[in-house]
């Protein structure tokens, strides 16, 4: 017991004295550090929506001379680390930036199973730990434990109920029947979203007259689409991840899958899905959204292109880069980088972002998107948890 | 039971002593090297358990994951019902379990099928614990929150890697490490001297099924939250090969020399190249196969016996 | 029936991923674990040479398949040929193999990521309907299975009834033997493996039409290869195109009737069956 008495304390002590060292040590840059995947399964969406809006933030900033802390600006510096999509990775290399590198602040990486398993480190070291592409509905619970973690994109069960209430809006407008098949991918995103949704449906009167899953990385989704044909749905929902989504809307066009709705889970906001489907996307609908309308948001997107060479997606990218405006706002709204200061003014705070105003809620940013749709080339958002600038669905018309 | 020679009372105590000065490692650091040396012991402890099996064997599984991941399963299951070391016995039995199937299943097969065979059945158990999961559960994903730290999985899977060692001693000093040795050399010559050389590769890959479920378990908190892609990740077994290889396998020791190498290797090409540490690995790898042929304990023995010319040098 | 046609035209996509590393593995005696990254570096020349240039995917494999062969060739006689030659006994040659393309996997996978970052890709080509008894299916994925069986027959009559083919499966029975009727060995060895890559690389072209790909599923690709191959013997390429027509129907099957979820729990689930009642695959040669 003692000894163990002892090593905590002696850590505690050290940490202190570390942290103490690097906030009294005058400097003149901010280094962030950010781990994400670069390789393995999870590479393909950490590509589209954080690693350019990382370059973006730095660019925007260290082009204004850095963030504003007291009477001077510090220009930022970044930190990349590969995470392999594996949470072991994560760690070491949160770890290795907060001792060896010494940074700042860390962005929090990508995916809802790293973001918890790097979240205990943070929270010992007491970095902000805002998080984005984590979706989850244990959010108070999480705050709870790690005080410093806040949540940015969204909740299951707010995706999930949006899909049920946008149907329903449409059913009670005589649009579309009263028929929908779910189907689902068999991983964490999907499934919790089936295990809200399809209650929801029940809910709201609607018959599911097809359900079943299929597992992560499934491309070939021709039983799935034509068992869903065969039931002769009004609407067609698919909790789906990037292969599988681009999959499914390719054979129900081939198939041609006469509903009235169809709605496909993450990577349809994608620029890269219309590319491939060009007016087939017409009138699809997706999980997450924005207003492209905003004047903040145009400029967004012209920017996002100009420096990085890519398009944002219309979705997560916004919001990647709304948390690292909040951090921004953050640091030079406490005049500090000490971390409580930071994490107290995030608390507390409003922030204007291109996602427009931001406030957490017990650590939890209470309005956001939950489904969007392509109409004439551009994702609208159509449902969300409170905010300004809902587009009004349309029924799907063909596969041309 | 063989007399323990003074050799074996040296090597026991330089044993006592590294492993004392490892285990004071959290004392000194609880960030960055913790973790790193974390990531170290934890692959020593998959490696070695490999070793058990594959070094006297000569056969290649990739089914480390399978067991890893079931072990894993067990704690994210089971941590809000029951204590955690019982938990640890429960993945221990069911990795046994599990392996011994797998084992007996096995016997026919040979070379890259035995390789095929086991990777097959890693995802085959990976496959239907998610559709388990997808359809009698709410959720795909474990949480596993306790207060472990990470000096605290540390020390257990230190602890564990010690108990590895003590085992693979021992089974090397009893008539089963003696049956294997025979098998390894000579399959016909062991069937012919009326060695059951079926029940002693069972018996072998049970044991090494069950600690990797162990390790797997031991590592469940510090992953916070379980899905099957990161519990039974195929790179799992993929590194656990490469490595052991590469250290070589012929003795229970090699796999470290490989292991912390390459764990470092890896560590300081991510940090210092984050978009160019695949094509690197790569030259790494290919330049290890073309210049280390026989592993690293290989080079090592090769020097070590230039110098000390006490020992003849063996001849195939 | 829509069952069994879903299931051949996916078979034979199988097949595009599978006879390649059938070839390597049973003539050249390579375990290449680099198999799926040769194939996922083809989705991406033929997106880049369909997206840049204009170039339709289907003559783009007459403009790759030069470019695998030599590439793979090369990979053979530099890479590969010294560890065939160091090796005391197969097993070692095994274990150097893998570790050797476990590198390669590496490297290709990091070459794409420089060039193209990780995000997925795919395109559209010839994703239009056509009909067979009723039902609807993908042109693009129709193309890929004629492909796949004209370049799986071509094949197979060039290793049945050519002299030269003839000298690569003598290889594949037994190199040491086949060293002694006048056959180059090491010349047939990286034929093969060239070959092999050849008929990987145009997989991937034709893959292409209707997968999503990006830089890190190659060892998606490369797995399904390796349970193929085994499942159809080693070197067999009459096996492997067989045992992928039976993936596929009984993937199709377990998809329609039964549940989507455990589509590939049924493909590992056969795939055992078969090795524990055949452990030599079902072509495979009975070794001693």
């Amino acid at each position: 017991m003692r000894v163990s008495n002892l090593c905590k304390a002696m850590s505690i002590g050290l940490i202190s004295v570390m942290i103490g060292f690097s906030s009294v040590q005058a400097q003149d840059v901010i280094k962030v550090g950010m781990s994400a995947a670069k390789t393995g399964p999870l590479s393909g969406g950490t590509a589209v929506t954080q690693w350019p809006n990382l370059k973006l933030w730095e660019h925007t900033v260290n082009a204004k001379g850095g963030i504003k802390v007291g009477d001077k600006r510090m220009p930022v510096k970044i930190f990349e680390y590969d995470d392999r999509s594996h949470p072991t990775d994560a760690v070491k290399n949160i770890q290795r930036m907060i001792n060896k590198d010494k940074v700042d602040f860390v962005v929090a990486p990508y995916g809802t199973g790293i973001n918890l398993a790097v979240a205990p480190i943070l929270a010992k070291y007491g970095y902000p730990h805002i998080a984005v592409s984590s979706i989850t509905d244990k959010g108070d619970e999480f705050t709870k434990r790690w005080p410093n973690m806040f949540l940015t994109l969204g909740t299951s069960t707010g995706f999930a109920e949006s899909v049920a209430d946008v149907l329903k809006k449409m059913r009670d407008q005589g649009k579309i029947g009263n028929k929908v098949a779910v189907v689902n991918v068999a991983d964490a995103f999907g499934i919790e979203l089936a295990h809200v949704g399809k209650p929801a449906l029940e809910k709201a009167g609607f018959e599911i007259v097809y359900e079943t899953s299929y597992p992560l990385g499934t491309q070939d989704l021709a039983p799935v689409i034509n068992g869903a044909k065969n039931a002769k749905p009004d609407a067609f929902v698919a909790f789906s991840y990037p292969p599988d989504t681009f999959a499914l809307t390719e054979q129900a066009k081939i198939s041609n899958l006469e509903v009235k709705a169809f709605y496909v889970g993450v990577a349809t906001c994608f620029p890269a899905f219309e590319k491939r489907f060009g007016s087939a996307a017409q009138g699809i609908f997706g999980a997450g959204g924005i207003n492209p309308d905003t004047p903040e948001m145009k400029a967004y997107f012209k920017s996002h292109l100009e420096v990085t060479g890519v398009a944002a997606d219309y979705w997560a990218s916004a919001t990647t880069y709304a948390s690292l405006q909040v951090l921004e706002q953050a640091i030079e709204r406490a005049g500090t980088i000490d971390h409580p200061q930071v994490i107290k003014t995030i608390k507390n705070g409003t922030f204007d972002t291109v996602m427009g105003k931001i406030t957490f809620d017990g650590n939890i940013n209470r309005k956001f998107w939950t489904m969007g749709q392509w109409q004439d080339g551009v994702f609208y958002g159509v449902a969300s948890t409170g905010l300004d600038g809902e587009k009004e669905p349309i029924i799907k018309t063909g596969w041309k | 039971m063989i007399k323990i020679t003074k050799d074996e009372i040296r090597i026991l105590l330089y044993m006592v002593v590294a492993v004392a000065i490892l285990a004071c490692l959290p004392l000194l650091d609880q960030g960055y090297i913790l973790s790193l040396g974390l990531t170290i012991v934890m692959y020593v402890a998959l490696c070695t358990a490999w070793v058990l099996f594959s070094g006297p064997t000569h056969y290649i599984s990739l089914a480390t994951a399978a067991f890893f991941g079931l072990g894993t399963y067990v704690v994210g299951i089971g941590i809000d019902v029951l204590p955690f070391p019982i938990l640890l016995i429960i993945a221990a039995l069911i990795g046994g379990v599990v392996s011994g199937l797998v084992g007996i299943a096995t016997l026919r097969l040979s070379g890259v099928y035995f390789v095929i065979f086991t990777l097959g059945m890693a995802e085959l158990i990976r496959q239907i614990v998610t559709w388990i999961q997808t359809n009698f559960t709410t959720g795909i994903g474990l949480y596993v929150l306790t207060d472990f730290s990470e000096a605290h999985i540390y020390w257990m899977l230190l602890a564990l890697t010690v108990l590895i060692f003590i085992t693979g001693w021992l089974i090397n000093r009893s008539r089963l490490g003696f049956a294997m040795r025979i098998i390894g050399n000579d399959e016909t010559v062991a069937a012919h001297v009326g060695i059951d050389s079926a029940k002693a590769k069972v018996l072998l890959f049970l044991i090494s099924g069950a600690y990797i479920a162990v390790i797997g378990a031991i590592l469940a908190p510090r992953f916070a939250y379980i899905e099957p892609p990161s519990a039974f990740n195929p790179m799992i077994s993929f590194l656990v090969v490469i490595m052991s290889l590469m250290g070589g396998t012929r003795t229970l020791w090699a796999p470290l020399i490989g292991v912390v190498p390459f764990t470092l290797l890896f560590d300081m090409v991510s940090a210092r190249f984050p978009n160019h540490s695949s094509i690197l690995l790569g030259i790494a790898f290919l330049l290890i196969v073309y210049l280390i042929p026989d592993g690293l304990i290989g080079r090592i023995e090769g020097i070590t016996k230039r110098f000390s010319k006490k020992k003849e040098r063996t001849h195939e | 029936m829509e069952i069994i046609i879903t299931g051949i035209l996916l078979g034979g996509a199988y097949a595009l991923i599978a006879v390649g590393l059938t070839i390597q593995y049973g003539v050249a005696r390579i375990m290449n674990l680099a198999t799926g990254e040769t194939l996922v570096a083809s989705c991406f020349c033929t997106f880049w040479m369909f997206n840049s240039l204009k170039i339709n995917p289907i003559l783009g494999i007459f403009l790759i398949a030069p470019a695998a062969f030599i590439l793979n060739w090369a990979i053979y006689s530099l890479l590969l040929l010294p560890l065939v030659r160091r090796a005391k006994n197969k097993a070692m040659l095994e274990v150097d193999s893998i570790l050797a393309t476990f590198g390669i996997l590496f490297l290709l996978e990091g070459l794409m990521l420089v060039g193209f970052g990780g995000e997925y890709f795919s395109y559209s080509f010839l994703s239009t309907s056509y009909t067979i008894a009723g039902t609807a299916y993908g042109l693009n994925r129709i193309v890929a299975f004629l492909a796949a069986v004209l370049i799986t027959g071509t094949l197979y009559v060039f290793l049945t009834h050519t002299r030269y083919g003839t000298s690569v499966r003598a290889v594949a029975v037994d190199p040491a033997a086949a060293g002694l009727v006048a056959i180059n060995v090491d010349r047939v060895s990286a034929f093969a493996f060239a070959l092999g890559g050849v008929v990987t690389a145009a997989g991937g072209t034709l893959l292409s039409t209707f997968y999503t790909f990006n830089a890190s599923m190659g060892v998606v690709f490369t797995m399904k290869a390796l349970i193929i191959v085994i499942m159809g013997g080693v070197g067999d390429v009459r096996g492997a195109v067989i045992a992928a027509l039976i993936l596929g129907i009984a993937e199709t099957a377990t998809a329609t009737l039964i549940d989507p979820g455990l589509t590939i729990a049924a493909t590992y689930f056969l795939f055992i069956l078969i090795l524990l009642f055949r452990p030599q695959g079902l072509f495979g040669r009975q070794t001693t």
